[in-house]
């Protein structure tokens, strides 16, 4: 099964290179912002399965972390968009 | 156990169609608000099928070494399915605030 | 009298919920970790209580058991709502008419407000934009979910069954 998990690792390290051009090109601030909440998504899929190819347990821990720091940036990203400041 | 590999390998592939299906509507759609509706959608599901498929995978070979880590996956895929459309609901309410004008029909590209 | 019962059960509703966690996430089950993971759970408890559990939550079982089964419906429709976008951003025509709609509610608390909000942004082809006091804005991708929120109103029928705000 290590071949399939490598396949799938390559064709999601794939759908980041084809996102990376959204977040070149996109004309203003927002389409970048979108296109980086995406690959921080996939990082998290992405670490879970170096896990299974590695056969390694700590990376589940450190992709939970990381789903919520990607949360989080984020939302901070987003409201200081929106009001000029995070907190008021 | 070959069939429970068959399964594994069905949701892996369907979760990996579905993120192809998300970024490539990231490149072809036309306008912000549209793409937040393709990539919003479809990056949830896909990764919580491939970790739905990395779940029971563990589950059907790795069960008596590391009894704790399926319960982990889940509480993974609880928080995505919580935390994705909160972030693509707060971009879209800034881009909103700030004023983006959505697309009609007819207009050209941004 | 109510006011000090509502911030007791708060505090032992999280630390209970904080201690099961750190018992999940760790693995090891020896005196140092566990009397660790009390004293953590403890000073979260204290600090935090009333993020997670507001006033004195009535009827809290007999809601989580329907939020329970409405989650079964929820999956289901998440599963077409990704065939519907696939469909639309694979064909060589790409048949899009986006739109703005907005529309009104019965639901007034804050749980009931976000699973309405989160089950809007999850199903076919619409997107909460802004929430204020009841009023949805919501971003529409054709002319057909637009009509399933504005006409049929199910989603917002299971949701209000759910919570029990008619």
């Amino acid at each position: 099964m290590i071949e399939v998990f490598l396949a799938i690792a390559l064709l999601i390290a794939l759908t980041i290179l084809l996102s990376l051009y959204r977040a070149a090109l996109g004309p203003g601030v927002f389409n970048r912002v979108a296109a980086i909440n995406v690959i921080g998504t996939k990082t998290i899929v992405l670490l879970v399965i170096i896990g299974y190819i590695f056969e390694r347990p700590l990376f589940f821990d450190i992709s939970l972390l990381y789903a919520i720091l990607n949360f989080i940036g984020t939302l901070a990203f987003a409201k200081y968009l929106e009001r000029g400041e995070v907190w008021s | 156990m070959v069939l429970i590999d068959v399964i594994v390998i069905l949701f892996l592939a369907a979760g990996i169609f579905f993120m192809f299906t998300g970024v490539i509507g990231l490149l072809r759609l036309p306008d912000f608000y549209t793409r937040l509706h393709a990539t919003g959608k479809c990056d949830t599901l896909g990764e919580v099928l491939i970790i739905a498929g990395l779940l029971l995978y563990h589950a059907s070979h790795y069960y008596h070494e590391a009894p704790l880590v399926p319960v982990k996956l889940l509480f993974l895929i609880a928080f995505i399915f919580l935390a994705n459309p909160t972030a693509t609901h707060a971009i879209m309410k800034a881009a909103y605030m700030t004023g983006v004008k959505p697309w009609k029909l007819g207009e050209e590209r941004r | 009298m109510n006011a000090k019962s509502g911030k007791g059960f708060g505090i032992l509703v999280t630390f209970c919920a904080m201690f099961l966690f750190w018992l999940l996430l760790s693995g090891i089950f020896d005196a140092l970790h566990i009397g660790a993971g009390i004293i953590c759970s403890a000073i979260i408890a204290l600090i935090s209580h009333d993020l997670l559990v507001k006033g004195k939550a009535e009827k809290m079982l007999s809601k989580s058991f329907r939020f329970f089964i409405y989650i079964w419906w929820e999956l289901w429709q998440i599963v077409l709502a990704n065939f519907d976008v696939a469909y639309r951003v694979l064909h060589p025509k790409m048949p899009i008419d986006p739109c703005i709609i907005e529309f009104d509610t019965s639901l007034r608390s804050d749980l009931a407000l976000v699973t309405l909000a989160n089950s809007i942004t999850l199903t076919p082809g619409t997107i909460t934009i802004d929430i204020k006091d009841g009023k949805f804005w919501v971003h529409a991708i054709a002319k057909k979910p637009a009509d399933a929120l504005l006409v049929d109103k199910t989603m917002q029928k299971k949701v209000a069954d759910v919570f029990m705000e008619w």
